[in-house]
């Protein structure tokens, strides 16, 4: 006796939680099933080995005909061949576009094209994430950056708009697009301490100080680039570390202020003028795109190693930040102040976001 | 020209690409109707065309706006090549046709193709203007309502039952054309479609005019059935009852009659004849006429392609006879009489219905059915040409050289089995058949016709209007009756059809009762239940040798008698395993194969308590000199009791013990009864003991002589109860829970297995059979635990054998919640309640029914029942060992009355009285919260309410027929995924049709059909599905609670029409 045919229909399409997720693990229905053996819900149900398998295979079937519709959300609310609660159809879609750190961390920066693709396979072996799933959560990727590649206003509303995820994935995902679009480098082995949390953070930052659409809201261009005028402009940054004067001058406004206040103050004397050369020069390099791709690689190389070496506080970066991008405003001689504070504005976010173990 | 239909297509979204190139598409729309077809423009390169056409007008007969559905097809513009077809949207206007029902239908519909399923959606306005035509000889029935609930919708109130009302279509089936051979399978399913839509629409339309012949204004328990028959032909039947009803104006006077049953209990009048033997006198008189007046010549004299079985008149004649009783006045139904009697109005006293108003059933008297194996060839064939091809349709017919004469035949073979219930009905001394169904099972060219129902006694106060008057002072008397009166018996008891164990009536202690009592009708609202119902199924396989026309009808005439004989082995021995004594909702399906016969048997079985307490099952030996047998069998005994033991406690069975003195002695015969058997087992000590064991209730006697009936001892023992917190049940409602939250899931499984062709023996075939249907409950419970607790209503099991090794199990239920801790409360109220009335019943009453004792307590009531069992059992030659279980006098009638081609009387009876004040109160504090409903949301259920809602209005019938075939069945995901697919677009349908009549939900929702077809090797598959119900609007009963308990309790029995059974 085998079962040839073996379906469950629902008026109201029934979703178990508990098996989407294995399903979008990307498990097969045989790993699935032995799973939930495993989770002991025979015993609390009194079901056989069978019924699981069927249920499962029900659920894996139903999932599968979503997830046409889950490629483009509005569909899922909009269509009529299943019928779920509202509250059902956000799960839905939430589950489906979250993705697990570790992969991201593999895919962050990289173009998010049919050659990655092909990696899919290492990413799996090194993760641990089943392929499957590998490949859904790069699709995921690769489909809202295709759709909101061309579009104008705002990263987030669009991501919102078109694919409905909640406010803190659609910002994950702004994040993901302008990364996978400026090709940023996370992937070596000095960036290893830093979390997807910490990039998309410095994202949000820089789509809000760093691109067009964050000088101009009348302009409504994209999210997605960063402004080709205000990286041209930052070259005028340089002479904060190319004129000795200037720069001495700067140190000395710098160190007044903090004398007393830094518990690490003569290491920040010894070196500040390696840290201000490093943070000007990554500024003045930005009109290369092989520089913004290295930018975190810059900054931890340029700050936050040495600022670690020599075991700074973060409260000791945080007000040695401040005082630093004030006091250029002392500055007689630069007239690039509103440049600088953009700049500054964004990076001081970045970087003590990024200033951890 | 009395009509004009008017369609606006508005616009369409999430179409297919049609066009690789741009990935858009050049979309227009066709909208034909009849033979006059508009286009819209083409919208050029748009997946979601904003066309918002002018109003395309056509004018019509209304006949035409009956038959014809309104046909919308959307294509892809293509300058060079021919345009594609993207798919259709089939509209019902019926709807559009009745005053109250829905005035527009707007929506968004699925785009269907039978290939690719469903693409896009099209949104579209349709509207009717219905010219008055005062035409008497019209041949439309505008205005007829059709209902597929089998009580009285909830907004309605009945003012006559007219009765039975039936009519079949035949066509060639356009699969079977020669031209299917060179058209495409998307051409041949459209054509298919179209014209079952086609004959639907014209069925009904013939039906309407029977129901305004009869002066009725409705067809309640409408249902609509296709037989394909393959090459003879699509036959199109329906049945259903016409009635007069009355909408009830005020939906709130109607909410507190039903929320008030002590009042309402009053109000209802009883026909309870003290005197069992006069019953017969109890009907109005044309029905009495007619029954003995039939002449079964009527039925055979029709026109040509539609049947009058139940007429039997030419619409000429008929006309005449309405007007015959038009004069009104109280001579009206005399008159009628008079006139019609002749014209056997009713020839057939049957109603589809399975609830009915409070008073109209009077008693039930047990389950009669008929069966009957016909060759479908045999008619046609002296046109049959017989061209054998490779294609699908392998045979080439001539088809209009005898398509005339094919409604005849048709008609006279369900006359004839139509005829068989009604004589069994009399038998049990009942005039009407209520709960009457039919159904076929075709296989190649054999098919079984099969009919059943419940022989009853009816309140004639409903049947005629002429006769209200008569039954005013009757009211009074019957204040005063039992609510038991359903399960007397209405049969004379000194001459009765069969040998029946009879006891007085627990309830009442006046009449007789039969010990078991089995119906294919919902439970009587108003009938006391101890405990809760459960699902009661007996499942039998049996292997049959592939044989030809005449021998094959022939074998399968000769198993039919013992399918039943075993079915209702079964069905006693689980009722009596789970501790009760009543069967309601019995369905038999009995299903043809090539090699084998299946038969499945569902019902819901209770503890009336008007009936005895059951007896246990008691096991006895053959061989009793063998020790270890004898332990043997005094295990498998104890294993039994304590199941009893076990269901009784799970399904809460704890009747009241009413003492010796109340009850009068009880007749003794069980005891000797049992003891006679016993004797003639051989049976041993252990058997007398157990017998005390069960006190002196009845038992019932399994005989262990042969591994078969090991086989079937194992087999009761197999059926697992469902884990706690579910319930399951085959009618509306579960007995014993009253307390429904508005959570509902209504769901369709269905399952195929392949046997293995090796070692297909019987019971090989029956225990997988058994696995199946277990398994697959199983399933069931397990995907909806997070309903706990709930209780599947309605459950719906259809058995095909589409292939030699296939069979595939249909089921579609609702899964309803309910509040546990209320639930509790309420039985042990309405048990307490009902503990209480009957005692004071039987202090009142006492006098009367000592009478009666008296006289036929001597009158032994049971016959030998060896002597008997010998003598009926050697004479139809049954083999030996089924002989032997022989236990009960049911199975010893089905023998004797099967003949070979038909079934059996079974019998029963029951009952008592209302629990509903308890029920009702409780009800009242229930109203559950309402779910948050979100706007679009369609409700589906196969009940006729939805729990915790008032249906407020009644939109029309759903009834839609779709075909699905693929040719790429792997890439779709198999069998599975194509099934799933394509009963998930069904339902999307079906409530996008509701949702764009202005419906919220679909009542009385059935699959009639799901004809799965595959052919792996050729990744291809066919299916075909037929859906239907009653699309309504429901309100939250919280939203109307305001409302409702403002309103003082109205009287009006008839506003408490079958509000009782949303309880």
């Amino acid at each position: 006796m085998t079962s040839e045919l073996d379906i469950f229909v629902g008026n109201t399409t029934l979703i178990d939680e508990d098996v989407y997720r294995l399903w979008l693990d990307g498990y097969s229905v045989t790993d699935a099933v032995a799973l939930r053996v495993r989770s002991g819900i025979l015993e609390q149900t009194g079901a056989t080995a069978a019924v699981l398998q069927s249920d499962t295979m029900d659920h894996y079937r139903t999932f599968h005909m979503l997830e046409r519709l889950l490629h483009a959300p509005p569909k899922l609310l909009h269509q009529l061949i299943f019928q779920i609660p509202p509250s059902r159809q956000a799960l839905l879609i939430e589950r489906y576009y979250a993705f697990d750190e570790a992969f991201v961390w593999e895919v962050l920066g990289k173009k998010l094209s049919k050659g990655t693709k092909k990696d899919l396979d290492d990413i799996s072996t090194k993760t641990g994430i089943t392929l499957k799933s590998c490949r859904r959560q790069f699709d995921n990727f690769k489909r809202v950056f295709k759709v909101v590649e061309e579009m104008r206003g705002s990263l987030v509303d669009n991501i919102q708009q078109h694919f409905l995820l909640s406010d803190r994935l659609a910002r994950d995902y702004a994040a993901i697009v302008f990364f996978a679009n400026n090709r940023f480098e996370t992937g070596k082995k000095k960036l290893q301490y830093l979390s997807f949390g910490d990039f998309a953070f410095c994202a949000e930052l820089m789509i809000q100080n760093g691109t067009l659409g964050a000088v101009d809201s009348q302009m409504d261009d994209m999210d997605m680039d960063l402004d080709k005028e205000f990286l041209q402009d930052m070259k005028e940054l340089k002479v904060l570390a190319a004129d000795k004067d200037l720069l001495d001058l700067h140190k000395s406004l710098v160190c007044t202020a903090l004398l007393g206040k830094l518990g690490v103050f003569s290491e920040m004397e010894a070196n500040f003028k390696n840290l201000s050369r490093g943070l000007v020069n990554v500024a003045a390099k930005l009109t290369h795109n092989k520089d913004v791709r290295d930018l975190f690689v810059d900054l931890v190389e340029k700050f936050v190693e040495p600022c670690r070496s020599d075991h700074w506080p973060l409260s000791d970066v945080r007000f040695f930040l401040n005082q630093y991008s004030a006091s250029v405003h002392s500055l007689d001689g630069f007239r690039h102040q509103a440049l600088w504070d953009r700049y500054m504005g964004t990076l001081r976010g970045c970087l003590l976001r990024l200033y951890h173990d | 020209m009395p009509g004009k239909l008017k369609v606006k297509i508005v616009a369409g979204r999430h179409l297919p690409v049609m066009d690789r190139a741009s990935d858009l598409t050049d979309a227009f729309v066709e909208v034909k109707f009849g033979n006059t077809t508009f286009k819209t423009d083409v919208y050029l390169k748009s997946l979601n065309p904003q066309w918002n056409s002018e109003w395309f007008k056509f004018e019509v007969d209304d006949e035409d706006l009956q038959d014809e559905p309104l046909q919308i097809t959307v294509l892809d513009h293509d300058t060079y090549s021919a345009n594609d077809a993207i798919g259709k949207v089939y509209i019902d206007i019926d709807p559009l046709l009745y005053s109250e029902a829905a005035t527009v239908i707007s929506g968004w519909f699925p785009i269907y193709d039978t290939i690719h399923g469903i693409r896009g959606e099209i949104n579209v306005v349709v509207k009717v203007d219905l010219f008055n035509d005062l035409n008497r000889f019209r041949q439309s029935s505008c205005g007829v309502k059709f209902f597929c609930t089998t009580s009285i919708p909830k907004c309605y109130r009945a003012v006559i039952i007219h009765g039975f009302v039936e009519e079949l279509v035949v066509n060639e089936d356009p699969e079977y054309q020669w031209i299917d051979r060179i058209r495409t399978p998307r051409a041949s399913n459209e054509a298919r479609q179209r014209l079952i839509s086609l004959m639907s629409g014209e069925l009904q339309r013939k039906i309407g005019l029977k129901v305004l012949e009869m002066r009725g204004n409705a067809v309640v328990g409408y249902l609509q059935c296709f037989d394909l028959e393959g090459e003879s032909g699509l036959v199109v039947r329906a049945i259903g009852t016409a009635c007069t009803l009355d909408k009830l104006s005020s939906p709130a006077a109607f909410l507190p009659a039903c929320n008030s049953p002590s009042k309402e209990m009053k109000e209802i009048p009883f026909n309870e004849d003290p005197n069992p033997n006069t019953h017969s006198s109890g009907p109005s008189t044309p029905l009495k006429n007619q029954t003995y007046s039939f002449s079964p010549s009527k039925s055979y004299s029709r026109q040509s392609s539609s049947s009058d079985t139940d007429l039997s008149l030419t619409p000429k004649t008929g006309m005449g006879s309405g007007s015959a009783g038009k004069e009104g006045g109280p001579f009206k139904a005399l008159l009628r009489q008079q006139t019609q009697s002749a014209l056997e109005q009713r020839e057939f006293p049957f109603f589809t219905l399975t609830a009915f108003p409070p008073g109209f059933l009077v008693h039930v008297g047990g389950v009669v059915s008929a069966r009957s194996v016909k060759l479908l060839d045999r008619i046609h064939n002296p046109a049959f040409v017989g061209i054998m091809g490779n294609t699908r349709s392998y045979k080439l017919l001539d088809w209009n050289s005898f398509n005339s004469d094919e409604p005849e035949t048709r008609d006279a073979w369900w006359a004839e089995i139509r005829q068989e219930i009604k004589s069994h009905a009399k038998a049990l001394g009942c005039h009407a058949v209520v709960g009457y169904s039919e159904s076929t099972s075709i296989c190649e060219e054999v098919c079984i016709l099969s009919a059943s129902g419940t022989a009853a006694v009816l309140n004639p106060r409903f049947l005629q209007d002429g006769t209200v008057e008569g039954c005013l002072e009757q009211r009074l008397e019957e204040n005063l009756s039992t609510r038991c009166g359903f399960c007397h018996i209405p049969y004379d008891e000194l001459n009765m059809p069969f040998p029946a164990h009879l006891t007085y009536c627990y309830n009442c202690r006046k009449q007789k009762v039969p010990d078991v009592l089995f119906t294919t009708i919902d439970l009587p609202t108003d009938a006391t239940v101890i405990g809760k119902g459960c699902l009661i199924q007996a499942r039998l396989c049996r292997l049959k040798k592939k044989a030809q026309a005449e021998a094959n009808a022939t074998a399968i005439s000769n198993l039919l008698p013992f399918m039943e004989y075993e079915v209702h082995t079964q069905l006693m021995n689980k009722l009596k395993l789970k501790g009760m004594n009543a069967l309601f909702g019995l369905r038999i399906q009995i299903t043809v194969g090539e090699n084998m016969l299946m038969g499945l048997a569902s019902a819901t079985g209770v503890y009336l308590a008007a009936l005895p307490t059951p007896g246990g099952i008691q096991i006895a030996g053959k061989t009793p000199n063998d020790g270890s047998y004898e332990q043997h069998i005094s295990h498998m005994q104890k294993k039994i009791n304590d199941t009893i033991a076990k269901n009784k406690e799970l399904y809460e069975i704890n009747p009241p013990e009413i003492s010796e003195e109340i009850i009068g002695s009880p007749i003794p015969e069980p005891r000797q009864r049992s003891r006679l058997l016993r004797s003639q087992s051989e049976s041993s000590d252990e058997v007398t003991e157990l017998d005390l064991s069960h006190g002196k209730k009845d038992a019932f006697v399994l005989e262990i002589d042969d591994t078969d009936a090991m086989e079937d001892v194992h087999s009761l023992l197999t059926d697992v109860p469902p884990p706690s917190g579910f319930y399951s049940c085959n009618t509306e409602i579960m007995p014993g829970i009253n307390n429904w939250t508005s959570e509902i899931q209504m769901f369709t499984s269905v399952r195929v297995i392949r046997l293995s062709s090796l070692n297909l023996t019987n019971q090989a075939l029956n225990k997988n059979f058994n696995d199946l249907c277990e398994n697959l409950l199983k399933s069931l419970y397990f995907k909806l635990r997070s309903m706990i607790p709930c209780c599947l209503c309605h459950v719906n099991f259809t058995v095909s054998l589409p292939e030699d090794e296939l069979i595939q199990v249909t089921v579609t239920a609702v899964a309803i919640t309910f509040d546990k801790n209320q639930a509790l409360q309420t039985t042990k109220t309405s048990v307490e309640k009902s503990l209480q009335r009957a005692s004071t019943d039987n202090e009142e009453l006492l006098q009367f029914p000592l009478e009666l004792c008296s006289d036929s307590l001597p009158s032994h009531p049971f016959p030998p029942v060896k002597e008997h069992l010998e003598s009926a059992s050697s004479n139809s030659g049954i083999p030996a060992a089924q002989r032997d279980r022989c236990s009960s006098w049911i199975e010893l009638i089905k023998l004797k009355a099967q003949t070979i081609r038909r079934g059996s009387i079974k019998t029963t009876v029951t009952v008592e009285k209302a629990s509903p004040v308890g029920d009702g109160n409780f009800r009242n504090r229930s109203a559950p919260p309402c779910a948050n409903s979100t706007v679009g949301v369609v409700k589906m259920t196969p009940l006729s309410f939805i729990p915790g809602a008032k249906i407020t209005k009644y939109l029309g019938i759903i009834n839609m027929f779709f075909i699905r075939e693929t040719t790429s069945l792997r890439e779709e995901g198999g069998v599975s995924g194509f099934l799933h697919a394509f009963i998930a677009e069904v339902f999307a349908m079906v409530r996008a049709h509701v949702a764009a009549l202005g419906g919220n939900a679909v009542v009385s929702y059935i699959m009639k059909q799901c004809v799965f077809m595959e052919n792996p090797n050729k990744n291809q598959a066919q299916c075909l599905i037929n859906v239907s119900g009653d699309a309504v609007v429901f309100v939250r009963e919280s939203d109307l609670e305001v409302v409702s308990s403002q309103q003082p309790t109205t009287n009006c029995q008839s506003s408490c029409t079958e509000g009782e059974v949303t309880t």
